[in-house]
């Protein structure tokens, strides 16, 4: 097993931070992992993007062109990145300020209003585990013992009493997903 | 085993230096491996092992801060990028004259001049050919994951020592930025003085009444001194080429073809020879990990059974050149590159391969 995933929305989103918890409970898991963050201008410009790989093989190229999974939350990442999802691959987004929706007929893609959610709820600091939790729920790549363990090696001690916000908002995330696009 | 961590390259490195028993880690802030210094001021080794960590008021500082504390024989590191390694070059070139051991590490970002914040190979001649003046070498490794950065530093303080010599690490921006998961290995304890003046005999540090001075100096006036001082030096890098090689090689055995490449693009390439042998194409790759010493006779015996070499580089052409050397002419030996701070895609390394040696 092999997945090859992108993350990439605002700086502030928490992609980042996103894709750090999930590969540490890869870690957790005993997969191999890397977490390839964007670092440059791009970054300092406003957008952020980081490539997880998580597999059980060594992992080759940590960058990569092509993706299993693209998780995008914002317009200019999915202008970049829709045509990058490999061919039967996944696109989950958060429709929150796009103008322009993905068109390809051959991934499958799912929609997911973590933003709205995340804020009704009071949890918007924490909508990147809602986000997290769809993409779980449909590609359960990792145990959610692991993503505790992975929740407790990613966030420093004094955050540690928040855990369990994490994980209902990774619940919450599950249950939000809307069929856009499924290949038959 | 030791502990599992999911880390940072730069992290690693700094978390490396203090479980090796460093004495000093004196550098200057520059992206992309600032986290090396951010790294070490929250983990507060001078409170975990005594280890020093100081922020020196540039680059030049950092380097001349070595020179001094690796000539009272303590194990001293720096670490910075292109341009701040462009301004250490004095004082590398100084320390390999005075034979002074040291970890210098080096995440390379896209030039010339300040040129970009993202990752690039382009600084190999600069750490392999010599940056500074005169005739001298340093090991240079050349690590391709992060478990590696980690690895890398206790070999790097090892062979430093081991031979009295400057040590780098050339790895990147991306290998610094990214994080993989490592095993660290267990803490060493800081050598104490009475050890440092037992195992350098040559240090600096206080003359007992049994011997001479010691002089730690780069300078000899007499032409005939300069010349034994590097007939030593030169020696001692043949000793270098003839036992501390390091390489691997992936998928050669039935090879028709061959990438050579080290670093980040290797990671790269083990990805484009999955992309190309699902479409038949029987490629494998060959990694130098000693940059120098250079493998040699190592990448000349896989190289003479192929059709062709591509040598992939994040830079315009200067590991190929070591390649061409060592492989001869037999056989088509092609470069390809892309600059400034582009990585390039592991699907534009199978094109490569298929238009400049294949169909080339």
């Amino acid at each position: 097993m092999t997945e090859e995933i992108i993350i990439a929305g605002f700086g502030g989103q928490g992609v980042l931070s996103m894709g750090k918890i999930l590969a540490y409970s890869g870690v957790m898991q005993n997969k191999e992992v890397s977490w390839m963050p964007s670092y440059g201008p791009e970054m300092r410009g406003g957008t952020a993007n980081v490539t997880v790989i998580i597999s059980d093989e060594r992992i080759s190229s940590p960058i990569l062109n092509a993706f299993d999974t693209a998780i995008i939350l914002n317009q200019q990442s999915m202008d970049k990145f829709e045509k990058s999802v490999k061919p039967g691959g996944l696109l989950i987004y958060d429709p929150n300020g796009l103008t322009r929706f993905p068109e390809r007929t051959d991934i499958n893609i799912y929609s997911i209003e973590a933003a709205d959610e995340a804020a009704r709820q009071g949890l918007s600091k924490i909508f990147n585990m809602v986000v997290l939790g769809g993409f779980l729920k449909l590609k359960p790549l990792v145990a959610p013992e692991f993503i505790h363990k992975g929740l407790q090696k990613s966030l420093p001690a004094r955050h540690h009493a928040l855990i369990p916000e994490n994980e209902k908002a990774i619940e919450i995330g599950k249950g939000l997903l809307k069929p856009v696009h499924v290949l038959a | 085993m030791g502990e599992l961590r999911l880390m940072k390259g730069n992290e690693a490195v700094a978390e490396a230096a203090i479980r090796a028993g460093c004495d000093g880690y004196f550098g200057y802030p520059i992206t992309p491996q600032s986290e090396v210094m951010e790294y070490l001021m929250a983990e507060k080794p001078f409170e975990r092992t005594g280890m020093v960590v100081l922020q020196a008021e540039s680059e030049v500082a950092a380097i001349n801060m070595l020179y001094g504390g690796a000539g009272t024989g303590k194990m001293v590191m720096t670490s910075s990028s292109s341009p701040g390694i462009s301004l250490m070059q004095e004082g590398i070139s100084y320390m390999a004259g005075a034979e002074l051991p040291a970890l210098i590490v080096n995440i390379v970002r896209g030039g010339p001049g300040l040129g970009t914040i993202q990752p690039s190979q382009a600084d190999y001649f600069q750490a392999v050919k010599g940056g500074g003046h005169g005739d001298y070498k340093m090991l240079v490794l050349a690590p391709a994951s992060v478990q590696e950065m980690c690895d890398h530093v206790k070999l790097g303080f090892d062979k430093a020592y081991q031979y009295r010599t400057p040590v780098m690490i050339l790895s990147d921006g991306a290998i610094g930025q990214m994080m993989e998961k490592v095993v660290l290995f267990d803490q060493i304890p800081r050598r104490t003085d009475a050890e440092v003046i037992e195992q350098c005999p040559w240090a600096s540090n206080g003359r007992p009444a049994t011997r001479d001075h010691n002089i730690i100096t780069s300078l000899d006036l007499d032409p005939a001194g300069q010349e034994r001082v590097n007939l030593k030096l030169q020696a001692k890098y043949k000793l270098m080429e003839q036992n501390e090689v390091l390489y691997e090689e992936i998928q050669c055995e039935d090879a028709e073809y061959l990438f050579v490449a080290f670093g980040l693009s290797a990671r790269i390439c083990q990805k484009a020879i999955d992309l190309a042998r699902a479409k038949g194409i029987k490629v494998g790759l060959f990694r130098p990990i000693t940059l120098f010493p250079f493998p040699v006779i190592e990448v000349s015996n896989v190289g003479n059974h192929v059709k062709g070499i591509l040598v992939v580089e994040m830079n315009a052409g200067q590991m190929i050149e070591d390649v061409k050397l060592s492989v001869g002419c037999k056989v088509k030996i092609e470069h390809f590159g892309r600059f400034g701070g582009i990585i390039p895609s592991p699907d534009e390394v199978v094109r490569a391969l298929e238009q400049q040696i294949i169909g080339g």
